[in-house]
């Protein structure tokens, strides 16, 4: 086996026991991004020099018999819009392009306290408003299975730097879908975790009250431990919950015995496509296999959460990205001495492409005098309607299962024309980002050489019994082994 | 394309680019009104909801009002606060031109 294709335990545990050093292990690493990166464009800004020297660091520490974290020396991919100290944060964006942190995000520092390395900051939708990684200032991230494929967004970047093996683990972020999407297309498993459970400090703000930091990863087991490096109480983030993290290993068995499956008649209707149900309902005979029971039922106000989704999401991103005005950070025109609302607005029209324009738009129009109550305070409603359609069903249902996304990955370049037929992509994943649910992306089958991914959400805080059906499904399906022929 | 209502005409774009300080061409203008009437006609799906006597969620935690102990913490350096600062003059931000 070679050094880059090492899952984390194996990583952390081979540089504990000096059978690999971390700078070997990095070095294989960097050779295969050097090797692949330039068809697949995962990373944005590759940090090889620190990472080697923290390599070396590792290396020596390990040398004097001191004790090295739980993630020594392991390589992990950052999604840019994760504020790295020292290190540029462009959340794919022109308006970020030249932005250097002078701070650390929680989950950065919380890494870094496990001697996890930073091998680069990886490529995404713009500001995180996206699912196929195509709006990125940088240009498209390809999908490593089929490079005339989209790899999923907004944490695409993050999901093909793992699959290709150019990373052993990942953080992306998700608002409505970003880390379960690319999981799914890139055949990676993809936690969201529940909203408060992982600090947003350090997040550049999309639509805050959705979105959550999460971890990607090879395995399960590797997943469970970055999630719990990264997990627990923040209390700069003044919506971090202060409860004890559970133990995300503990449960790692594939006894599904007594497990309540519920299984939404929205997520196999008619927008998804057959061979998407045929590949999830073949996972839920192998959760059947192992014990667990399903049944199928109905979740009626999930036709209204999309619509809800895009207004809230939009609402906020409006506020949220007013921010940027070229002033003390981010882009500003050469020629700046006409009156500073033009200015202002130059700067925004120059700094953002499209589709940020498009959603800070529609959020102004949304939370405008007028149209408030008609929009936005409707889609909250809505969520609250949402919300309570979930706890009935989570009353009855331990977990509920149905595809992650309603078609295999799409050509790139096919739909980014055409905003909403790109939006109803979403479909599946914003249920969980309304209500504040835990949910995670499972591989659990290919459709030719394209994968699909099984989607599984569950009560708030309850991450270990997601992490349970994922091991189940690593543990009884070869999906989450298989890699793309890259040479 | 579906034919739609019309929710937005060219010059309530032209409006709304104003209030969110964002420039546009005329094809943005034309381009951006056909998009937000497609977008907004699928939004007001939402329409169709009763939602009398159902309160609104902002937010999906039941905390509110977190506070922070108001204790003095080390500021970051002025160079540091400076650093991505596009236009800067002495120790200042320079902005554009107020009046």
């Amino acid at each position: 086996m070679r050094l880059f294709e090492l899952n984390a335990i194996d990583v952390v545990n081979g540089i504990r026991r000096r059978d690999i050093t971390a700078e070997d292990y990095i070095c294989s690493i960097i050779e295969r991004i050097k090797a692949l990166d330039g068809k697949i464009n995962a990373f944005i800004t590759p940090t090889f020099d620190l990472a080697l020297e923290k390599a070396r660091e590792i290396d020596k520490r390990v040398e004097k018999g001191e004790i090295v974290g739980r993630l020594a020396g392991v390589a992990i991919a950052i999604k840019d819009n994760i504020c790295t100290l020292g290190i540029r944060t462009t959340c794919a964006s022109r308006m970020l392009e030249n932005f250097i942190p002078p701070y650390d995000a929680t989950v950065i520092e919380r890494l870094k306290r496990e001697d996890a390395i930073i091998i680069g900051k990886t490529n995404m939708d713009e500001f995180a408003m996206g699912s196929t990684t195509e709006t990125s200032y940088f240009g498209p991230t390809r999908n490593p299975w089929d490079l005339s494929k989209v790899p999923g967004g907004s944490s695409g970047g993050s999901a093909a730097a793992l699959i290709a093996d150019m990373a052993t683990l990942a953080l992306g972020s998700d608002t409505g879908g970003s880390i379960r999407c690319p999981a799914s297309y890139c055949s990676v498993i993809g936690l969201k975790p529940t909203y408060g459970l992982v600090s947003r400090y350090g997040l550049i703000a999309y639509a805050n009250s959705l979105e959550q930091i999460g971890p990607l990863a090879k395995s399960t087991a590797d997943c469970a431990l970055l999630l719990s490096v990264i997990g627990g109480y923040d209390p700069r983030d003044s919506t971090s919950v202060n409860i004890p993290l559970n133990d995300f290993f503990q449960g790692l068995t594939d006894d599904l015995r007594g497990l309540r499956i519920g299984l939404p008649k929205e997520f196999f209707g008619e927008g998804v496509e057959d061979s998407v149900k045929r590949h999830v309902w073949s996972a839920i005979h192998v959760l059947e296999g192992l014990g667990a029971v399903y049944e199928e039922f109905s979740l009626p106000s999930l036709e209204y959460a999309l619509a809800a989704y895009y207004i809230i999401a939009m609402s906020e991103a409006s506020s949220n990205l007013a921010r940027y005005d070229g002033l003390r950070y981010g882009y500003r025109v050469e020629h700046d001495d006409a009156d500073w609302s033009r200015i202002y607005a130059r700067n925004r029209r120059i700094g953002f492409g499209a589709e940020v324009m498009r959603r800070i738009m529609l959020g102004t129009y949304a939370l405008s005098a007028g149209y408030y109550e008609q929009y936005y305070l409707k889609a909250l409603k809505i969520r609250t309607l949402i919300r309570r359609e979930f706890e009935e069903a989570l009353k009855r249902f331990d977990v509920l299962i149905g595809p992650t996304m309603p078609l295999p990955p799409f050509n790139i370049g096919e739909k980014i024309g055409d905003p909403l037929t790109l939006y109803m992509c979403d479909v599946l994943t914003v249920p969980a980002n309304l209500t504040g649910y835990p949910a995670i992306s499972v591989p659990c089958g290919f459709e030719g050489n394209l994968p699909i991914g099984l989607q599984a959400i569950t009560k708030p805080f309850n991450e270990d019994l997601l992490l349970k059906i994922s091991f189940a499904l690593e543990a009884n399906t070869d999906f989450t082994r298989r890699r793309p022929n890259l040479s | 394309m579906s034919a739609g209502k019309k929710h937005v005409s060219k010059s309530e774009v032209e409006h709304i680019a104003w209030l969110a300080h964002i420039e546009l061409t005329e094809e943005e203008k034309e381009l951006f009104t056909e998009q937000f009437n497609r977008i907004l006609d699928f939004f007001r799906k939402i329409d169709e909801v009763d939602t009398n006597n159902v309160p609104p969620t902002y937010h999906v935690l039941e905390l509110v009002n977190v506070y922070r102990k108001d204790e003095v913490g080390e500021p970051l350096p002025k160079e540091e606060v400076l650093k991505n600062a596009p236009r800067r003059e002495d120790d200042f931000f320079k902005s554009p031109k107020i009046v």
